[in-house]
């Protein structure tokens, strides 16, 4: 006892005023609440406060960074970290408001030693964003609407003579171009150079226009699988966590159609004025590692975004079910696959905002 | 009274010598400032939520500082342009010095994002260069610039900036009246395919409209059968309407969709009970029959809750008279009756209105296509899209909007015949 109790004050000295990182600290972590983050408490938060001694507040938001932007305005900063889509960190980047950070200095290795840089999937990384997870917006339909077989990909959910019925789709320009230019026969990896085009944007429109009157739009990410269930809608899209819950969890019939998926990404950013830099630093480090983000994936059905995480992914912990074939990052998903080209949507989101909802009150 | 007091020639004074009237004062100041100080809380509350903030609203709808305060070399050059050809090199240049301080301060992002309201295109513009004009040493600049992007070599590009360099704009209160600013500098209107505000301000004020129509045409009998019962059997009745106002709003509008989606019970039960077919099914949510119904029946309590404690001090005697003297019974309630429940209509519809103008939860879950409300955008633009500028300048019109309808509604009825009870 006596030699513990000496050696901690010698670790005490040696440390000097410097041991404010090793003391307990409080961070508070905002993610998007549910199933979501309890995902992320039992992958991430609770092995790292048992580890560490620190303490996570974790609070949940609705996406958007209106309230991160007043809080910094104001000077006012209580969130340490926040877990935001791959675009609101790049505008949030933009707005000055999250703390650019150097990945391979901040995160772990992979455990053969790769540099985050080249762990990472390509091109997830951001100036202020430390990816954890791919997601995706992706087609399913109602089984009970087409007991023989439904639509199997872009095409078909266009064609309302050969699978007829009610689609559900989000309100928001964001992919329904994109897959109204796959529909009509643009292939996914040259979508986005065709609607830099004036044409292109017209060509996606005049597409949106063929299925205009069977649509009911969604806002928020429960409706897709609430409408279904209700025989509101036969076909829509919707994040594939949601199909996925709505599938394994509530057992209800329905199929995705993985074809023409578009990946997004989501992850951290630190928010700039804070003041316990080190200790979320600390946080980070732990859980963006390889096993930590193969880890959440037993309690979620999003893809690690490390490359290194992919074969370590295994059960789902309550259901049994293997977890890989859910994962939007497996190659058999992948068919038409497209990521979201985020410089394309911070230049044009507000532009083909104000057309979309134009056209959709016209 | 105090003309009376000065000619008093010899004026009252109390035991102490001090005139009365004096004591008088000081009693009555000392009374003022209590009053002021019990005031003062509630005005200071008011002060910090509601006029400081829409103080700022104001300012934000039109503040414009950021072009001026991290390009002011630039613009003062380019106040010398013609803007027909491109803008001379030094103009150039110092957008060059001024880009790499702005990479510096991790500015450009946000002069970006300003420009890009303007013309699509500029964020990236902006932020692709300020990457690249780090290793920019010696001109010429111009050369340097359009190697970068060819955007910089677009005329259309240096008027953009300069348009938006005044620190005051007006530029966030065109576009929400779907107008903009052609390079050239006259005011035009939005391509067709872009205009959106100003039918969406009509249909809000036409929806609210609606509601408010329907509320007083439904909550008028309520309030007449909750005023005339026994007292007993109206609490019962009172407590029907003030169950669903206790309600979370969330979970009314769920239940409507419940009811009324397609598939929803009240459809099954028409087409279980033979009336229609089950492939014409009644469409009365995700439009904006949906959203008048949720919206009206949320609302309605504000109706019924004035109106109800107007018609309770309506004395029936009147109703009496009235007949006594040879009306029959519509007369005696249409000139009689009716106009003494008008302070009540007048409180629950501006209630109604004043709140189903800005709604907001409602129309956005059963809204759907057609029944979105003004201030469903304003909400993206304050949380997604940050323009907080334009969603400052949408949010002013409307405040302007209820404050002129208000005024408009004191000439007409007159805000002294309003009564919530």
């Amino acid at each position: 006892m006596k030699s513990i109790l000496k050696y901690s004050a010698l670790v005490a000295a040696a440390v000097g005023m410097t041991a404010s990182v090793a003391q307990a600290e409080d961070i508070t972590v905002v993610s998007w609440g549910g199933a979501y983050t309890q995902s992320q408490v039992k992958a991430y938060h609770q092995p790292w406060m048992a580890n560490t001694g620190n303490v996570i507040n974790s609070e949940d938001y609705s996406g958007g960074l209106a309230e991160v932007r007043a809080q910094t305005e104001a000077g006012n900063v209580t969130w340490d970290l926040l877990d935001v889509t791959m675009s609101d960190a790049i505008a949030g980047c933009d707005e000055g408001i999250f703390e650019a950070v150097d990945h391979d200095a901040l995160l772990a290795a992979a455990p053969d030693g790769t540099k985050p840089t080249g762990d990472f999937l390509e091109g997830s990384l951001g100036e202020c964003f430390i990816p954890q997870i791919v997601y995706s917006t992706v087609w399913a339909y109602s089984k009970k609407a087409f007991p023989d077989g439904g639509p199997q990909n872009i095409m078909d959910v266009f064609d309302l003579e050969k699978f007829p019925g009610k689609r559900a789709l989000q309100k928001s320009p964001l992919y329904n171009l994109e897959w109204a230019l796959m529909a009509d026969g643009v292939p996914s990896d040259q979508v986005y150079d065709v609607l830099e085009t004036e044409e292109g944007v017209e060509r996606a429109f005049a597409k949106l226009d063929t299925i205009k009157d069977q649509v009911v739009w969604w806002t928020a990410g429960a409706q897709p699988p609430q409408l279904m269930a209700d025989g509101e809608v036969v076909v829509g899209t919707a994040y594939n966590g949601r199909w996925f819950s709505a599938i394994a969890e509530e057992k209800q019939p329905f199929e995705m159609i993985w074809y023409g998926q578009a990946l997004d990404l989501d992850g951290w950013a630190i928010l700039k004025g804070g003041s316990k830099k080190d200790t979320v630093k600390d946080f980070l480090k732990f859980a963006t590692d390889t096993q930590r983000l193969a880890d959440q994936a037993k309690y979620i059905s999003y893809g690690p975004a490390r490359k290194s995480s992919a074969p370590l992914v295994g059960k789902h912990a309550e259901l049994g079910i293997d977890m890989g074939p859910h994962m939007p990052t497996n190659p058999d998903n992948m068919t038409e696959a497209f990521m979201t080209n985020f410089d394309f949507w911070a230049d044009n989101k507000d532009e083909l905002n104000e057309r979309f909802q134009a056209w959709i009150a016209g | 009274m105090a003309n009376v007091a000065d000619t008093m020639p010899d004026p009252m004074t109390g035991e102490d010598g001090i005139p009365l009237k004096t004591k008088l004062r000081i009693a009555e100041r000392r009374n003022r400032i209590k009053a002021a100080l019990l005031v003062l809380p509630l005005f200071a509350f008011i002060l910090v939520t509601f006029l400081v903030p829409i103080g700022q609203m104001l300012y934000r709808s039109v503040e414009n500082n950021i072009i001026a305060d991290n390009l002011p070399r630039t613009i003062e050059l380019l106040s010398e342009w013609d803007g027909n050809n491109l803008p001379p090199e030094p103009v150039f240049e110092t957008m060059v010095a001024e880009l790499k301080i702005a990479r510096e301060t991790k500015e450009i992002g946000k002069i970006g994002k300003r420009l890009n309201y303007e013309m699509s295109g500029m964020l990236s513009l902006f932020k692709k260069s300020g990457r690249k004009v780090r290793k920019l040493e010696t001109g010429p600049y111009k050369e340097a610039l359009i190697k970068i992007d060819k955007d910089w070599g677009d005329p259309e590009v240096w008027a953009t900036i300069k348009q938006v360099s005044d620190r005051i704009t007006g530029s966030y209160y065109l576009a929400a009246v779907d107008l903009k600013r052609s390079p050239q500098g006259e005011i035009v209107a939005q391509p067709d395919y872009k205009q959106i505000y100003v039918s969406l301000f009509i249909k809000t004020l036409w929806i609210s409209l609606l509601v408010t129509m329907t509320c007083i045409l439904l909550g008028f009998p309520v309030s007449f059968l909750l005023s005339n019962l026994p007292m007993r059997t109206s609490n019962l009745l009172m407590i029907l309407v003030l169950l669903p106002f206790w309600t979370s709003l969330l979970v009314r509008t769920t239940s409507w969709i419940a009811l009324l989606q397609s598939e929803g019970m009240i459809n099954d039960l028409l087409v279980t009970i033979g009336f229609i077919g089950d492939d014409e099914r009644l469409k009365m949510m995700f439009n904006q029959t949906g959203t008048i119904i949720a919206m009206t029946h949320i609302l309605l309590p504000f109706m019924i809750l004035p109106l109800y404690s107007v018609m309770k001090t309506i004395s029936p005697s009147y109703v009496r008279a009235a007949r006594s003297l040879g009306a029959n019974p519509f007369t005696a309630f249409w000139r009689i009756y009716f106009p003494q429940t008008l302070p009540g209509i007048g409180a629950g519809s501006i209630l109604v209105f004043i709140l189903s103008i800005g709604y907001y939860i409602t129309p956005a879950l059963v809204g759907g296509q057609d029944g979105q409300l003004i201030s469903n955008l304003i909400a993206y633009h304050m949380q997604s899209s940050l323009n907080w500028g334009l969603a400052a300048a949408l949010g002013s019109i409307l405040l302007a909007g209820v404050l002129v309808l208000y005024m408009i509604y004191n000439k007409i009825v007159g805000i002294d015949n309003m009564k919530l009870g």
